[in-house]
């Protein structure tokens, strides 16, 4: 709430310095607009930017260290008795301030202490929020006038503007690099941790994968095998038939698009194959697992073959359509992208449309097609929903695709579901999956992106 | 419509060959893009093994009436072609001939260079191969070689025949389009504004095989410059917005044209 009033007021503070900034620079100019450097508009806009954006930096560090800072205040006036408890009780001790001060329940009744210590906690709130609002006032404000007072008929708001939102975009795809940087570090170190605890080779190489620990001593059971290789063959033969599936349609469905189609069947058709991506995937999972796998073991056991309810080739062909999109819309358009002059030279030494097709058109297309199929096989492996729902859970080393098999992505999801104690190899073992199959997709990735830029480079 | 142009509807010189040395003749065509009249009740011979150039200001109809003549214009959906065109005295536009035998009879050869993302080798051999004019790798080879060297790109290439064509400077690019084009042993080649997108030099060699070429083969060449058309063509026909106007030989075209129009085309005093 107060977070919300604090963004109105700069939003308000913002507006009057636009309105100001621009009329100034009306003003400066007597009438003879174009006797400005810039658009009157860019003088305001640039006052506005010098309102609003110290101001929310300021707003934003204040808000991320608050909290910690008036804890460490609180707890420092704690009597010496409660300051020496253990921190996992401190925290505890800490809500229940919090909470009493804001009028919720608390865990057990309140002390003298404890009331005193809420009551401290209160004030200090409202000393920051009343000093917070002063100082945002005050920045803004004063790099508004600081501004405002630049403003003269000279003066090259138009390139300052376009300085300033240049920093903008920057600053915005630094915090997508930095997440991502963020997330991979987190993944990196949980994972260093499990390796502390199961050794590489025996996680790369091991050929039994069955994470179980016994987590009283006296438990019987399992000790716990970590090795990923009957997961990645299970993803591996799960991906390769939803390549073997979607690769061929998709291709050709392209193919038809491109050259085939008239322009209204193809302003029909490729939205309607688009709608096949836009299916989630848990949908396309119950479909493979109450559809797909039933028809498929009944076939089977029609033909005296003795299929498992849950098999990877229900989940392969299952995703392997819901790929289909993936590969037909890019290589539509790496196969528009192949220029007429192209197509126009093969028909006029008399080549068929198939024949320019399969001996031209997909030659030049080629390395399009291959990074749109790399793209398909990444986004299989990192697949997970019709997996958990129509492959199964056991781990089985084998090519067989009527067996149950496990991938990456589901071993993962079972790893962490449930009450979990977040230092058993058990839950770390999900980062180190987590780390393989980031690098296994990223590898695809850069890949298929360097193929596609090669195909760019050979038309411009 | 501007009254200048209502006394068009005849061409004038002498459009039509005697004697039947007439390689291809067309009768009274005209072709439409959806309801756009592109080309005008257009009736003209083209003498057999010479070079017939057709000029005219941009847009009208050149390119058109050119892709008439290889059926190329059924690429395009919109296009709709009426009237006859004759080859060896057979209508293209009848309803047995086989379209793709047809454009290996006439070759084309492109404003803009286009060879196929392929080795020179293959660009070459890609007619070749489709229509199964070679038996075995031995008579590809001299199909491919023979036509490399009728199209004077031989010597430049020929340490270099299986690197992409891709890599070739322009006008070699446009040479190796034209050994593409004779590999399947046309009798006419098409040509749209072949040096259109080439410096004087590589234009001057093109010319030249231009030049020998028409000795086995019938050309039709599109071009802006008049000077090439001069140099390099026994018939030239002017069009203008869809209308031939004036079809002649080469030299009264451009010394005793007949047509006003055709006068002030060609001494630049046009528009
Ligand atoms: N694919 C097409 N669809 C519709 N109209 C077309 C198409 N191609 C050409 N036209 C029209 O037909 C007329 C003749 O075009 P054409 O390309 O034959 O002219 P041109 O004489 O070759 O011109 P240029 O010298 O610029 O190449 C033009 O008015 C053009 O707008
Ligand atoms: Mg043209």
């Amino acid at each position: 709430m107060q977070t919300f009033i604090l963004t109105f007021v700069i939003l308000f503070l913002t507006l009057i310095g636009f309105i100001l900034g621009k009329r100034r620079s009306v003003k400066i100019s007597n009438g003879g607009v174009n006797k400005l450097h810039s658009l009157p508009g860019y003088y305001g806009l640039y006052v506005a930017m010098w309102c609003s954006i110290p101001a929310v930096i300021f707003l934003a560090l204040w808000l991320s260290f608050e909290n910690s800072i008036i804890t460490t205040l609180i707890v420092s006036d704690l009597p010496d008795e409660m300051k020496d408890l253990p921190p996992d009780r401190m925290s505890l001790i800490v809500n229940d301030i919090k909470n009493l001060a804001e009028g919720n329940i608390v865990s057990k009744e309140p002390d003298e202490a404890l009331k005193k210590a809420a009551l401290h906690y209160s004030r200090l709130k409202e000393v920051a929020y009343a000093s917070l609002f002063t100082l945002i006032m005050i920045i803004s404000t004063v790099f508004g006038i600081f501004t405002y007072r630049k403003i003269q008929s000279n003066f090259r708001a138009r390139n300052k503007v376009e300085k300033i939102m240049e920093i903008i975009l920057i600053a915005s795809s630094t915090v997508a690099i930095f997440t991502t940087i963020g997330i991979v570090l987190s993944v990196l170190f949980e994972s260093i941790r499990f390796f502390r605890q199961i050794p590489v080779f025996e996680f790369l190489l091991g050929l039994k994968w069955s994470p179980q620990m016994a987590i009283r001593p006296d438990q019987v059971g399992a000790s716990g095998s970590f090795g990923i290789i009957p997961l990645v063959t299970g993803t591996m033969l799960i991906s390769f038939i939803a390549m073997v599936v979607a690769v061929p349609i998709g291709l050709m469905s392209a193919i038809y698009m491109s050259e085939y189609a008239s322009y209204r069947t193809r302003a029909i058709v490729k939205p309607l194959l688009e709608i096949l991506a836009g299916i989630p995937t848990v949908v396309y999972g119950f479909f493979a697992a109450l559809t797909v796998a039933p028809f498929i073991r009944d076939t089977g056991a029609l033909v005296g073959l003795d299929v498992s309810s849950e098999s990877a080739l229900a989940a392969g062909l299952v995703m392997g359509v819901m790929i289909i999109p993936f590969v037909s819309s890019l290589s539509d358009d790496v196969i528009n992208a192949v220029p007429q002059s192209m197509r126009d030279g093969s028909y006029a030494i008399g080549a068929t449309q198939s024949e320019t097709i399969i001996r031209v058109l997909l030659q030049a297309a080629l390395p399009g097609i291959v990074g749109s199929v790399l793209l398909a096989v990444s986004r299989a492996i990192g697949e997970t929903m019709i997996v958990v729902m129509a492959a199964g859970l056991t781990a089985n080393l084998t090519g067989n695709p009527f067996e149950a098999v496990t991938t990456f992505t589901v071993q993962i999801v079972t790893l962490l579901i449930g009450d979990q104690e977040f230092d058993s190899p058990k839950t770390l073992a999900a980062f180190a999956l987590g780390l393989i199959l980031f690098i296994m997709t990223l590898c695809l990735n850069i890949v298929a992106l360097y193929v596609v830029r090669k195909y760019r480079e050979q038309y411009e | 419509m501007n009254p200048n142009f209502d006394d068009i509807g005849e061409t004038i010189g002498a459009p039509l060959l005697e004697n039947g040395s007439a390689k291809i003749n067309c009768n009274d065509v005209n072709v439409f893009y959806d309801d756009k009249h592109a080309i005008r009740k257009v009736s003209v011979d083209i003498g057999k093994n010479e070079v017939t150039a057709f000029i005219g200001p941009s847009g009208c109809g050149k390119s058109t009436f050119l892709r008439c003549i290889n059926r190329m214009n059924d690429t395009i959906t919109s296009c709709r072609v009426t009237g006859e065109v004759n080859i060896d005295n057979i209508n293209i536009y009848n309803n047995e001939l086989d379209v793709v035998l047809l454009r290996a009879r006439v070759g084309m050869v492109f404003q803009k260079p286009n060879p196929f993302p392929k080795s020179i080798y293959e660009n070459v051999a890609y007619g070749p191969k489709i229509h199964g004019l070679a038996q075995n790798k031995a008579e590809l080879d001299e199909i491919v070689y023979t036509s490399l060297e009728k199209a004077g790109l031989l010597e430049e290439v020929k340490d270099r025949i299986n690197q992409p064509g891709t890599g070739l400077s322009g006008g070699q690019q446009q040479r190796l389009c034209i050994a593409r084009a004779i590999a399947v042993h046309p009798e006419v080649i098409l040509m749209d504004e072949p040096c259109s997108a080439l410096d004087p030099i590589a234009t001057a060699k093109i010319e030249e095989l231009i030049d020998e070429l028409k000795q086995n083969y019938t050309i039709i060449i599109v071009t802006h410059s008049m000077q090439q058309a001069a140099r390099v063509s026994q018939r030239t026909a002017f069009f203008h917005l869809g209308y031939l106007v004036e079809c002649d030989d080469t030299k009264r075209i451009f010394t005793t044209p007949d047509h006003k129009l055709t006068q002030d085309y060609i001494t630049g005093r046009y528009g």
